[in-house]
């Protein structure tokens, strides 16, 4: 005797209330420690690029944003790849974008597809890139490419030389 | 469309200083003319400050400053601007300019004049001056042969994102494709030659990188506008780049003038990658 089903199945995790888990990208960024003289905290810029160097997405840029009349901006361009690629277009600060500056240690950053910053990133191959430059220092710029969305558990890291220490970034699916 | 002859550039360099008193002589004592920004990319409105000599050597004082009389500085907003603390020293000129508003900012010194040559006595006899000043040349000189000067020495400054650059229309100027202040280490830069507001073609282009003074080599790069007026240059390395071209037409606003000279300058800034 055969059962005919007239009505449609739910998916089962619909029917638990179990919501679908988001993709993440979760970043550390070491800034170094360093033994110089006179030392000021970096400027850092992070972002996503596509394969044709085209920016997709600004995740974090710090910088000196509480100075008066907004005088930590005259600086952003010594981040001189992201300022050609993206900062010369921006008006800042940008919620959820500009941040302060950040003391040596290792950073955390989290960001998941439905945030603002990845969710209408398209499937594709992609570079995170981290640009650092300090006053009385130098200038660093690190790229991980990666995959998007992930469909593993994936790392990535790069280490910087001089004024960028370890970068990671994880990816969950 | 006019005939042009691309001409010695040893001339450009000297009508292009005419402003400067360079005593017109052969083209071989002319000098280079330039500008020279304190920044050229800068990522909020501030102050810069703008040298200006007759000096041969990338980017080193040691002739003399470079008129400011024709300064003329245009806002990213196609209106003019004034430059303050104006000084004009031994070897160089020196200007300050608040860049108070996004774009481009275009910092331009036009020298037009006329020179003549004739004879008198059997002597070839040399001058320079103005239209209105023509009557100097005695009635009785011979073999009168009037030359009208352009000149134009310029740079560039943009405050955060670029915005275009638009053609006055008149004598020989460069235009983008790639926007002056857009200009990067191992990259191809393409730009255009204008003259009148029209593509310029065949005309001469040398470009010298700053920083004489300590290599051996002049290292300079020279290259002829296509039809389109345009010229492509790969720069080998971050620095300030002096740009240089030359033309002659017949296109003269002084109906005695015979031909017409055309000079144009740019000092441009290429950062590293």
């Amino acid at each position: 005797m055969k059962l005919h089903y007239r009505f449609a199945v739910a998916p089962l995790t619909a029917l638990i209330g179990v919501p679908a888990l988001a993709a993440e990208l979760g970043l550390t960024i070491e800034v170094p420690r360093l033994d110089v003289a006179e030392y000021h905290r970096p400027y850092v810029a992070i972002w996503i690029e596509r394969e044709d160097r085209s920016v997709a997405a600004n995740l974090n840029v710090w910088y000196d944003l509480k100075l008066k009349n907004a005088e930590g901006e005259k600086w952003l361009k010594d981040m001189r790849m992201w300022w050609r690629r993206s900062g010369r277009e921006l008006t800042m600060p940008i919620d959820g974008v500009s941040a302060p500056t950040r003391p040596p240690g290792r950073h955390r950053l989290g960001f998941s597809d439905t945030g603002a910053a990845l969710q209408s990133l398209a499937p594709g191959a992609y570079r995170l890139m981290v640009e650092a430059a300090r006053e009385v220092g130098g200038r660093e710029l690190l790229e991980l490419p990666f995959q998007w969305p992930p469909t593993a558990e994936t790392r990535v890291e790069a280490r910087g030389k001089t004024e960028l220490g370890v970068v990671e970034a994880t990816l969950k699916p | 469309m006019p005939t042009l002859t691309p001409v010695l550039r040893g001339c450009a360099r000297t009508l292009a200083a005419l402003g400067a008193c360079v005593t017109l002589g052969s083209a071989a004592h002319a000098h280079n003319v330039w500008m020279m920004p304190s920044s050229t990319v800068l990522s909020s409105p501030q102050w810069i400050t703008v040298d200006a000599a007759v000096s041969n050597d990338l980017f080193y004082f040691n002739h003399f400053p470079l008129a400011l009389d024709n300064l003329v500085v245009v806002a990213p907003d196609g209106q003019q601007a004034e430059a303050q603390n104006l000084h004009r020293g031994k070897l160089r000129s020196v200007f300050d300019l608040n860049l108070d508003k996004p774009g481009t900012w275009r910092m331009t010194v036009i020298n037009r004049g006329l020179v003549a040559s004739y004879m008198l006595n059997g002597e070839r006899k040399r001058w320079r001056g103005k239209a209105d000043q023509l009557s100097q040349i005695p009635a009785e000189a011979t073999q009168v042969s009037i030359t009208e000067s352009f000149g134009r020495i310029e740079t560039f400054a943009t405050v955060g994102k670029p915005s275009a650059l638009k053609a006055s229309g008149e004598g020989l100027e460069l235009l983008a494709d790639t926007h002056p202040n857009d200009l990067f280490s191992g990259e191809q830069a393409v730009f255009r030659l204008a003259i009148d507001g029209k593509p310029a073609a065949g005309v001469e282009v040398t470009v010298v990188p700053g920083g004489t003074r300590y290599r051996n080599g002049l290292n300079d790069q020279t290259m002829k506008t296509d039809q389109d007026g345009r010229f492509s240059v790969t720069w080998p390395s971050a620095g300030l780049y002096w740009i240089e071209a030359g033309a002659e037409d017949a296109r003269t606003t002084v109906p005695q003038a015979g031909k017409r000279r055309l000079g144009y300058t740019a000092t441009v800034e290429v950062l590293p990658q």
